[in-house]
């Protein structure tokens, strides 16, 4: 079982760490602000705060109550002899945490982050047309039941946590920095949320084109990805301290790791679309820089700098083909590119542990007094493991997250007005526009 | 076609779950956990293709 209590080492480097990840959110931000249109630009700012904010108020709440953190109290159910840990049973309202520097009180201060992380990656696919209160209110749920839910097993010795100890899969389910928790998760919901809007209008035609709608200022997207970045080494760092037992002296290891995968995978997608539209896409390239950075989140702390290349630039060129696919086959209208780069590059940074993770130490992802020795073992069913949270992700976290957002959407209607989305989210739901000295394209307020 | 496929990708997660608790064997449980994924990935079609626009939707 960790320590309740780190070394004071430990302790600075997790706070330091902690407190870089709010870039994440401000670059994940500015990219979403940058892909959409320039008519909804100030709403998408004011969407993404609103739903940081609601996201922590909900954690807040009773999000953590429910995720708790390694070693807390908790609803456990036996099958055949084993426990299943399933949901956390702290209080609400964080009334047991004690800011004293426990660890559990880092995780709290971690995790109220990363829920908002999680909540912003959907307002990416909903782009000028979902409305704010209905943004406020999907947020709610996702900082207060799917978020906490997944995260328990994952970061709160639940279940998936728990595979490696009570039935020898690999060392249970890993996740350092959040590729399943935070980024598959915030996909999977962009991928209900994306459903349940529909596309923009004009976005697919009867004659079967799908014209491309850019987004306004690639200068956001891609001051958003250096922004990501630095959030991205404090995420995987502090995940890797709090919930794999590692030492900061590891954190240079994560880091490389890290910014080579976010590399390799950014000049990856930059050469496939150089190629094959004869230059370089801005926003493409700036999703494989994101994909690159979810891709590592899983495995850095477990991996060889080598190998984050490799991971790096398969996901590049993945995520850049499943932009197309998503677009053009799936008729799925995702103006940021969320569900390929958080969805799809998630799902394979988890893989990619499974494939190339290697344990010179403990891992300490559950509650107990000490690692049995086969987890100990180089070689094991990691990728078993892995591969079993893949289809939780997909098989209990999707259906969960669409059913709920569908059922919510009878009650607030989602999207907004014909008028309003042909007005521009900012005027419509914001009264002003975010650039109110440009000049208005007329062609953009045309009836299609 | 929606309803459907929702309900294999869950029903894709519990024949996971099943393979975890029933078999003790690694590859019988690898191979149910895998057919477990094979009807996630059937749901999973299911459920885009539910989504496709009808041509005289599209504007």
């Amino acid at each position: 079982m960790p320590a309740t209590r780190l070394s004071d080492v430990s302790t600075v480097a997790c706070i330091f760490f902690i407190f870089l990840v709010p870039l994440a959110a401000a670059g994940l931000t500015l990219m979403n602000v940058g892909l959409g249109r320039s008519r909804s630009a100030g709403h998408m700012m004011m969407a993404s705060l609103c739903s940081l904010a609601v996201a922590a108020l909900a954690y807040f709440a009773c999000g953590f109550a429910w995720q708790g953190f390694i070693g807390s109290t908790a609803h456990v159910f036996n099958v055949s002899g084993k426990s299943w840990n399933w949901i956390a049973a702290e209080p609400l309202f964080f009334r047991k945490l004690t800011f004293d520097g426990s660890t559990a009180s880092l995780a709290a201060l971690f995790q109220i982050f990363c829920v908002g992380i999680a909540a912003l990656i959907p307002l990416g696919s909903g782009a000028d047309r979902w409305r704010l209160r209905a943004i406020c209110l999907s947020t709610a749920l996702l900082a207060a039941l799917t978020y906490p839910l997944f995260a328990h097993w994952v970061w709160g010795g639940g279940w998936l946590a728990q595979l490696g100890v009570n039935y020898g899969i690999g060392r249970g389910f890993l996740d350092v920095g959040g590729a399943g928790s935070i980024q598959a998760l915030g996909g999977l919901t962009a991928l209900g949320i994306t459903w349940i809007l529909g596309p923009r209008r004009g976005k697919y035609s009867a004659d079967g084109m799908a014209p491309a709608i850019p987004g306004h200022n690639a200068v956001l997207v891609l001051f958003g990805c250096a922004l990501a970045l630095v959030g991205w080494i404090g995420l995987n760092s502090a995940g890797a301290i709090l919930f794999t037992g590692g030492e900061p002296s590891g954190s240079a290891l994560i880091a490389i790791n890290t910014m080579l995968a976010a590399s390799i995978s950014a000049l990856t997608g930059a050469l496939i679309t150089k190629v094959r539209f004869g230059k370089p896409d801005a926003s493409l390239t700036a999703n494989g820089w994101v994909g690159g950075l979810v891709a590592s989140s899983a495995s850095c702390a477990f991996i060889r700098p080598i190998e984050a290349v490799v991971i790096g630039a398969v996901a590049g060129a993945v995520i850049i083909f499943s932009v197309e696919l998503f677009e053009l086959r799936m008729e799925v209208d995702d103006p940021g590119g969320s569900i390929s780069v958080h969805a799809v590059g998630g799902i394979w940074g988890i893989l990619a542990l499974g494939m190339f993770g290697q344990f010179e130490r403990p891992v300490l992802n559950v509650a107990g007094d000490s690692v049995p020795a086969a987890m100990n073992a180089i070689t094991s069913n990691q990728w078993l493991a892995q591969l079993i949270g893949v289809a939780t992700l997909l098989g209990f976290v999707l259906p969960l997250t669409y059913g709920v957002n569908r059922l919510l959407n009878r009650f607030t209607p989602y999207r907004v007005s014909v008028e309003g989305e042909r007005q521009g989210m900012d005027l419509h739901e914001l009264g002003a526009g975010a650039y109110p000295e440009f000049v208005t394209h007329t062609d953009e307020f045309l009836p299609r | 076609m929606n309803a459907v496929g929702f309900l294999m990708l869950v029903a894709g997660w519990f024949l996971v779950l099943a393979a975890i608790v029933l078999f003790a064997s690694p590859p019988l449980r690898t191979a149910f956990v895998l057919a477990g994924i094979a009807v996630e990935t059937l749901g999973l079609i299911l459920v885009f293709r539910s989504h496709l626009i009808p041509r005289e939707e599209k504007r």
